[in-house]
């Protein structure tokens, strides 16, 4: 089988989650929300998930509220909180490096009468907490600043962050959809108002997130309808999904120590190969600060695509900020924002790794990778070896 | 997302590197778009005899360079430039729309080596 290195992208979903929510798909296939045995059982189900949850992030049961997904989450506690608070103030404040999720929200709510503040970043990808207590206004109602970014890995200061934000009386959210089961949250003790996550990050399916709000906060519903989840996300509950969640996350929290340290060793000796091997590479993201799992470098006089591409024909999956996997000309915001000209942006590299892999496939993916920089570099126009006998 | 004829172009590219003494150079694209192509041609009695590309870019971009190169060898300077980028990307059984540009670049990069050929031998 091929060698998995996109698991900022998704996971694979374990024996043991699958186990556990298979039956809420043909025996325990009740609607949590009827009176009979059948929907008794799936509250049962339901209410034990919702427990298992809050457990992982030390949180109350009635403050997590299960989503479709991360966006959602991301969509519901930035909307939601600033049109419940738009009578104090109508400016919220952001970074550079949002995910899509938070970063086109904010876009629509400037587009309907909100003002937003994109903080920078520096060379590592880290917001500082200075520039958020500079940034906050009379009128600001909102801080949002990701826990770990999804493209480089860095680890935000969310601490100091949520408590400067808390200090001048500003709600903070934070989209930790990378960082939830590979990094501890205790939420009881955190400056945090609101969290969004995503199952399928943690070895849970797609189509199922949560979202934590603050026991206390009142924030617009997402959907209307019926009373599911408190009446702010109506809709019949996915049970399968989030019994899996529930699984998942616990089993996330349990290894996590264990899995954080045998994933950044793999994680250091792939970052280590590719520096000492091959020449005219950056490293992107914080080299300590960082998630277990994230290696993304930029090879300089190559393009992404063709390197994924390359990677992919060797069975190694793994993804790029470059341009032409999405279709547009411009490389990742991420990337740009930590101040690289284009030209390198265009060579990123992203491979993600989980507790599966092994150092052999790390090994295998070094050694190829020596040999498919070396094969796009011959070919490239801008590798200096090729551009000798310029007149 | 990418045909066959593409991959095969991809990971086998013909006519890579550059020339020693070439009749003509062209370069179009910039790296900040993440594409650079540059085609070199020999030229002789009005006839490419030799042509060579080196390409930036992604695999749509190596496939057109390296499928360019191969349609215009052994050409006359007047066959070459009715190739077109239509004509090469047919004949690797279609591009995905949005690398539709990259078969633009490749024949830019073509016409560009024949005016830079053309401005280097105006008795030609």
């Amino acid at each position: 089988m091929g060698i998995y290195m996109d698991n900022a992208a998704t996971t694979r979903v374990t024996e043991p989650v699958l186990e556990a929510m298979l039956p809420y798909l043909t025996e325990h296939f009740g609607n949590p929300s009827s009176v009979h045995g059948y929907g008794r059982d799936a509250k049962r189900a339901l209410d034990a998930a919702r427990r298992e949850v809050a457990a992982a992030l030390g949180a109350k049961p009635s403050e997590i509220y299960f989503t479709g997904c991360g966006t959602e989450a991301d969509n519901w506690a930035i909307r939601g909180a600033a049109y419940a608070k738009k009578e104090k103030g109508r400016h919220i404040i952001t970074s550079a490096i949002e995910h899509h999720a938070v970063l086109h929200t904010c876009e629509q709510l400037e587009k309907e009468g909100f003002e937003v503040t994109y903080l920078p970043v520096d060379e590592y990808g880290l917001v500082s907490a200075e520039s958020v207590a500079a940034a906050i206004r009379p009128d600001t109602v909102l801080v949002t600043i990701m826990a770990a970014n999804n493209e480089i890995g860095t680890i935000e200061p969310i601490q100091e962050i949520g408590a400067i934000a808390h200090e001048k009386g500003v709600l903070f959210h934070t989209d930790a959809v990378q960082a939830v089961g590979h990094v501890a949250f205790d939420l009881a003790n955190m400056p945090i108002d609101m969290l969004s996550l995503s199952g399928h990050k943690l070895h849970a399916p797609k189509g199922i997130g949560a979202l934590y709000i603050r026991s206390g906060l009142h924030i617009q519903p997402f959907m209307r309808g019926g009373a599911q989840e408190r009446s702010q996300r109506a809709g019949t509950e996915n049970l399968a999904s989030i019994v899996a969640l529930g699984k998942a996350i616990t089993l996330a929290t349990e290894h996590m120590e264990e899995n954080a340290k045998k994933v950044s060793a793999l994680r250091d000796r792939l970052i280590k190969g590719i520096l000492e091997t091959i020449p005219d590479v950056r490293l992107n993201g914080h080299p300590e600060k960082r998630l277990p799992g994230n290696v993304n470098v930029c090879f300089r006089y190559i393009e992404g695509e063709s390197l994924l591409l390359s990677l992919d024909l060797k069975g190694i999956a793994g993804s790029s900020g470059s341009a032409c996997t999405s279709g547009s000309l411009d490389p990742s915001h991420v990337l740009l924002a930590i101040g690289l000209p284009h030209e390198i942006a265009h060579g990123s590299l992203r491979l993600s790794l989980s507790e599966e892999n092994t150092e052999e496939e790390v090994d295998f993916t070094i050694a190829s990778l020596q040999e498919i920089v070396a094969r796009l570099r011959a070919m490239s126009p801008l590798w200096p070896e090729n551009r000798k006998n310029d007149r | 997302m990418y045909t066959e004829q593409v991959m095969d172009h991809f990971m086998h590219p013909r006519n890579v590197g550059e020339i020693e003494d070439p009749s003509g150079v062209g370069e179009v694209g910039n790296a900040k778009c993440g594409d650079i192509m540059k085609i070199y041609i020999k030229v002789e009695n009005n006839v490419i005899v030799d042509v060579k590309f080196q390409t930036f870019g992604c695999g749509a971009a190596i496939a057109t360079s390296s499928r360019a190169t191969e349609m215009v060898m052994g050409k006359t300077i007047e066959e070459a430039l009715a190739v077109t980028n239509k004509q090469v990307m047919e004949s690797l059984g279609g591009l995905p729309p949005v690398k539709h540009h990259c078969s633009v670049l490749a024949e830019e990069a073509l016409h560009a080596a024949i005016a830079d050929y053309k401005a280097r031998h105006p008795e030609a």
